[in-house]
């Protein structure tokens, strides 16, 4: 009875409605507003901390990205990945499969690649040999890794997040295994290969992002016009659906999630070939997860991507730059302010697709009336 | 009338309460006084807002605009817990139970311990050393599994209900279900009761149980609400009858006073003149023969029986049936979603004659082989469309594979989506609106204009004018009408007897998936069809007698 | 006998930190919460519990060691408590209140923890942590008289006991009583729970941040007793972070398994540094292994396909109540 009187006058100021007529660029303004957000937090907590200038800290920001032109060629490589790691996640996406293993796949892709390198290296093949080799076995094993989970999924329902996520350790622990291997030195790291590199194209990061951009148009035509993609999101939206017009739902899942292990392992195959020559268990610096965030943030629309891997690349790139001229050792600055305009960004998106109602009161008085009313008609017949 | 509501207490009063969802207004100035001791029926269309004024009073929802008041006084039921504080009780149509847990922990799920703290602690300290039998008498928590055992075997035998206490939810029946449904409400001390539709999913003999149960209950002084568009068991059971339309309140009669014919008026508006035109089948041939088809569901339970019947071209064959007699999975069993278990399903190609045997096949390979099948699904944005896509994609969902190329055309779709929104009027602010935001009888007519535009030999459609207002249900009638014109031959599933009568040719009912008999539409009755559907089968008739 | 003198007991004390982790997200997934913010939360809780340290420590800095015991600990899980709370907090605020996308909102958490952690223990004073560990590691001085039985049962600081003891209490509230059964349900089916008057903010909102104190004791422990008081950076917990994840499979959503899990997972983890001619080769592969064995269990989970041994079937998905 305690309860009772407890909500007896306690009359909820609003509640929580879905909406669905937000205008887009008000949508866009929010979100915008969020990372603007996010910099300024930080811009503040160094103000504290450092007693820093908020507008250096902005003029670092700008200068670890574009800087030099290194810098800046870096800058647009850096995107390029992320947006060739996002173009892999849609497809899974939007099909409603969490593929959490972006990371695995890449490193399972650069780690062929690598193996490839450095045993064909060793026996002394033919570069071009070992380029032609490399690439189909480190797409190959890209896409082997995301399909295991992709045939459990299709086949028994296994949860694929938390699979998907396991089979990232896995590929680390590979990764560590061949080091393990490979490495006498003692040092634990494997030096720069020079056998089996990727053809530079005028320099170091153009090869990549060609062919990011190329991707880009593939996945986008994929995506909208190719059949694949159409039946992609109808099993994504609804699988009763996809059964009664005749979609092989296993094959569908099947299928989509080879294209993106596939494109994942092509990662792998450019960080290794091409970027870094080398390899350690960290190689796909958590492009995986991060591209998680860069594919929802543009709303699984491919070229919306290429602004949302821009922005991420620009607050890391940028903030570690903040983070040298303070002084800073670790990668903190920029953890934190990625991290805190995610939160921004992700709380946002409740105010584009929920509405708080304030409740009307009701005319109390007429109401009344208006019973007695309609009751006494039906009494009269 | 005035009489008798002075004698009696007002228990709830619902005062101008309004709720929409979106676009789409699902009460509006709703005002109604619910009486203590009385049953009250809800009657009103399928989609007339009924449902939704329940749940505001259960608390699922929250009223957009309105008071409630309980005996008097106003109240703020923000949530489930807080109506369950004002004694009402709801049982849903889709139960509300967790499947990994027992009929008694369901039963027990969410109560508030009747048992301070304190109590249980001193109770602890004064006994937890002593010798079992020098012990206190302990309290009883209805909140505790264990404490509730008892107290609701008493609901149980009182009422004449049986249920296994320990059994998994995963493992009961529908009618199972339900009668936990009802004890939980009890055993919660609910004094106003709410039923949303529950005789759909029960048998003559379970119906006539569950409606003692509560005229006992009504005697006890409590107010027992029962939603449903059923009239003869509003005229059966209840004591007070509101109407709603569209989602108002159209006015409330006590059931005495008022006929079935009052109540249908009050209900649709006007009286309904059924007014359906049937030709005379032209030349029917064997189009579609099923024979002895059995069918499992997940579990290797047997939904359909030995089903055997014809489907003529030029005809159209209503299927009748109390809800869940296996009418879904018949239709699903012929379009090749589920693999039937045994029997033959033999498709006659028009221009050949040559017999195809559908059973087993998938979707896919049923229209590989030449077979033009439509169906118009039940569930129409969960199965026949996709909610999110727009009217455009939405049409090719079933065309889109047949052009040899690997891109989509979406050509051919968007002059298809244009002639069905110009020739059905299909109100939509464009063709590339997403079908979610249309209202349901729009989402229909896209559904049925995509499934007629492929020229369908066979026509199965399942409850197709469910929810739709009378104008859209006449479209949807008279294009079923056009396909029988043409020589197809359809399968309607329907629930409105009035209308199968009215529309088909012949009428087979089914009865806990068997095949109960099959009439002559145009020499049957209402009665006849209830009769076949209730009774207890007697070996299965044969349908082409 | 090396195994009973030397690697279980080392086993049992590397296996706390992922029975802290796992216990958490147990009773977070319970509620129908995925929170890939554990190796977050894991940060959050160092940090609280070494700014905690600091701060008591910095009292008694003419000598250190008689710091007294009961007070150092209190505090360290009384700062790591509150830490892990703002993390779940967030999460909670993110997920719940505002509905957000859970695997999301999980990943941004681990990224912004570990960003807090790395940035504020580089200002922190750590001087006495060496010297704080020891007291926070005392164990009962019979222990080591008794052999292995000894190192083994009594072997081992505080914190072991607190996360055993807490680990059994998980695992009756859950299975024997109301609030366990009430947060079960919310997992299987949040609107059936609410439509029995069961408050499914409140309790989603309490076991998430219940799960994140819990899971914040494993980072606290981590680097208080595992480690003896060293600090690098926030690299091991977060792996170590994920490795708790993984346990939750492995243990299929039972605490009281997970004591045994997090042992097995502790083995797989030390025993390649023990087994003498083992290669090192071999003992990466070794490391692998409980990434594999969870794979293993949850694929013949899914398989077997037994209720009960599943995930909680809303696991992942937002709740609105007005949805329709």
């Amino acid at each position: 009875m305690m309860t009772n009187k407890l909500f007896k006058n306690k009359e909820p100021l609003f509640h929580v409605v879905k909406r669905t007529d937000i205008p887009s660029w008000k949508a866009w303004l929010f979100r915008g507003g969020a990372i603007l957000f996010g910099i300024l937090i930080i811009c503040l907590l160094l103000l504290i901390m450092k007693g820093a200038n908020p507008f250096v800290v902005f003029g670092e920001l700008f200068n670890g990205c574009f800087g030099s032109s290194r810098r800046t060629w870096l800058t647009f490589r850096q995107t390029a990945l992320l947006l060739t790691v996002g173009l892999a996640l849609i497809p899974a996406f939007k099909m409603k499969f969490w593929n959490l293993g972006a990371n695995g796949q890449i490193l399972i892709g650069a780690l062929v690649s690598i193996m490839c390198m450095f045993y064909m290296g060793k026996a002394g093949v033919n570069d071009a040999v070992i380029i032609i080799v490399m690439i189909p076995l480190s797409i190959l094993a890209g896409a082997i890794w995301a399909v295991i989970p992709a045939i459990f999924k299709a086949y028994f329902d296994t949860n694929e997040s938390l699979f998907t996520l396991m089979m990232n350790y896995i590929a680390e622990g590979l990764v560590a295994v061949f080091l393990s291997a490979a490495v006498t030195s003692g040092s634990g790291t494997l030096d720069i290969q020079q056998a089996g590199n990727l053809p530079r194209l005028g320099n170091d990061h153009l090869l990549t992002i060609i062919v990011s951009i190329v991707l880009l148009v593939v996945m986008f035509i994929y995506l909208k016009y190719h059949k694949h993609g159409y039946e992609l999101e109808v099993v994504g939206e609804s699988q009763n659906t996809a059964k009664y017009v005749g979609i092989n739902v296993k094959k569908v899942v099947i299928r989509t999630l080879i294209l993106s292990g596939a494109i994942c392992g092509l990662v792998g195959l450019l960080l290794a070939g091409a970027i870094d020559h080398t390899i350690s268990t960290t190689t796909a610096n958590n492009m995986g997860f991060t591209a998680i965030m860069v594919a929802w943030l543009a709303k699984f629309n491919p070229f919306l991507m290429v602004g949302t891997s821009f922005i991420i690349t620009f607050l890391g790139r940028g903030m570690s730059q903040v983070q040298t001229r303070f002084d800073i050792t670790n990668d903190s600055i920029s953890d934190i302010a990625i991290g805190l305009v995610y939160f921004a960004i992700i709380a946002v998106e409740f105010f584009v697709s929920y509405k708080v109602v304030f409740r009307k009161k009701a005319p109390h008085i007429e109401v009344k009336e208006q019973n007695n009313l309609v009751t006494e008609t039906k009494e009269d017949k | 009338m005035v009489a008798k509501n002075n004698t009696k207490n007002i228990n709830i009063t619902f005062e101008n309460i309004s709720k929409s969802f979106g676009v789409v207004k699902a009460n509006q100035n709703v005002n109604l006084d619910i009486y203590e001791g009385e049953i009250l029926a809800l009657l009103g269309e399928n989609g007339s807002g009924k449902t939704t004024l329940m749940n505001m009073l259960s608390g699922i929802y929250y009223p957009d605009e309105g008071n409630i008041y309980v005996k008097g006084e106003k109240v703020n039921i923000a949530s489930p817990k807080d109506a369950f504080s004002y004694h009402i009780g709801m049982i849903h149509q889709h139960f509300k139970l967790i499947d990994v847990f027992t009929s008694l922990e369901n039963i027990v799920l969410g109560i508030e311990s009747n048992v301070s703290k304190k109590q249980k602690w001193s109770y602890f300290f004064k006994n937890f050393y002593k010798k079992k039998e020098d012990r206190e008498t302990k309290y009883i928590d209805r909140a505790s599994v264990k404490d509730a055992r008892p107290i609701v075997q008493e609901i149980c035998d009182k009422y004449g209900f049986i249920l296994d206490l320990d059994k998994k939810v995963y493992d009961m029946s529908v009618s199972e279900k339900q009668t936990l449904e009802i004890v939980k409400t009890l055993y919660r001390g609910a004094d106003i009761l709410i039923l949303d539709e529950p005789t759909a999913v029960l048998t003559p003999i379970e119906i006539d149980k569950l409606f003692n149960v509560l005229r006992n209950m009504k005697n006890d002084g409590k107010s027992i609400i029962i939603i449903t568009h059923k009239l003869n068991e509003v005229m059966e059971i209840s004591d007070r009858v509101a109407v709603l339309r569209k989602g108002e309140c159209i006015g409330s009669v006590v059931t005495k006073n008022t006929n079935e014919a009052e109540l249908t008026e009050m209900m649709v508006g006007e009286k309904i003149e059924l007014n359906i035109k049937r030709d005379e089948p032209v030349n029917p041939v064997d189009r579609l023969i099923v024979k002895d088809l059995e069918c499992k569901n997940e579990d290797g339970r047997e939904i359909l029986h030995d089903v055997s019947f014809t489907a003529r071209s030029g005809e159209i064959l209503g299927i009748a049936g109390i809800s869940g007699s296996g009418q879904k999975e018949l239709l699903e069993t012929i379009a090749g979603l589920i693999k039937g278990s045994s029997g033959e399903i033999t498709y006659i190609n028009p221009k050949t004659d040559k017999e195809v045997n559908l059973r087993s096949k998938s979707p896919a390979q049923i229209r590989d082989l030449g077979v033009r099948l439509s169906f118009v699904p039940e569930d129409r944005l969960g199965m026949g469309l996709v909610g999110n896509m727009d009217l455009v994609d939405n049409m090719m969902l079933r065309s889109y594979r047949k052009s040899k190329s690997h891109l989509v055309d979406r050509k051919k779709p968007t002059e298809l989506a244009n002639e069905v929104v110009n020739e059905l009027g299909v109100s939509t602010p464009s063709i590339h609106t997403s079908v979610r935001k249309l209202s349901g009888g729009n989402v229909q007519k896209v559904l049925v204009g995509r499934e007629i535009a492929s020229h369908p030999k066979v026509l199965m459609v399942a409850y197709p004018v469910r929810g739709l207002d009378i104008n859209s249900s006449y479209l949807i009638y008279n294009l079923l009408n056009e396909q029988k014109k043409k020589g197809t031959a359809i399968i309607y599933v329907g629930e409105d007897l009035d209308v199968l009568i009215a529309l088909s040719d012949r009428i087979l009912v089914i009865g806990d998936g068997e095949v109960r008999g099959l009439v002559d539409a145009r020499k049957t009755t209402k009665r006849e069809i209830g009769l076949l559907m209730t009774k207890k089968n007697e070996g299965g008739l044969d349908d082409d007698k | 006998m090396i195994f009973f003198n030397t690697i279980l007991p080392s086993a049992i004390s590397i296996a706390t930190i992922f029975l802290f982790g796992c216990v958490g997200e147990i009773i977070m997934e319970k509620s129908g919460h995925l929170n890939l913010g554990i190796p977050g939360v894991m940060c959050f809780g160092t940090l609280g519990g070494c700014v905690g340290v600091s701060i008591f420590m910095s009292s008694y800095s003419s000598d250190p060691l008689s710091a007294p015991w009961f007070g150092l600990v209190l505090i360290s899980l009384l700062f790591s408590a509150l830490f892990s709370l703002i993390a779940g907090l967030i999460y909670a605020f993110l997920t719940v209140t505002l509905k957000c996308n859970q695997n999301v909102t999980g990943l941004a958490l681990t990224t912004f923890g570990g960003g807090v952690v790395d940035l504020f223990m580089s200002t922190i004073d750590k001087s006495y942590f060496s010297y704080a560990s020891k007291i926070i590691r005392y164990h009962l001085p019979f222990a080591d008289s008794l052999g292995a039985f000894g190192k083994i049962f009594f072997g081992h600081g505080i914190l072991v006991y607190l996360g055993i003891v807490i680990a059994l209490i998980t695992a009756f509230i859950l299975k024997k009583t109301r609030v366990g059964l009430s947060l079960r349900s919310i997992g299987e089916n949040p609107a059936t729970a609410d439509a029995q008057g069961i408050n499914v903010t409140k309790y989603k909102y309490g076991a998430i941040l219940i799960g994140s104190i819990i899971a914040g004791f494993g980072g606290l422990f981590y680097v208080m007793d595992y480690v003896g008081g060293s600090w690098e950076n926030s690299g091991t917990i977060q792996a170590f972070g994920w490795l708790a994840l993984a346990l939750v499979i492995f243990t299929v959503w039972r605490p009281s398994l997970a004591i045994i899990g997090s042992i097995i997972f502790g083995l797989f983890f030390i025993l390649p540094s023990y087994v003498s001619g083992i290669s090192f080769v071999t003992m990466k592969v070794l490391k692998i292994l409980p990434y594999v064995i969870t794979v293993i269990v949850l694929i013949i989970t899914s398989i077997v396909g037994k209720k009960g041994v599943q995930p909680p079937s809303s696991l992942g998905q937002s709740y609105f109540r007005e949805e329709r």
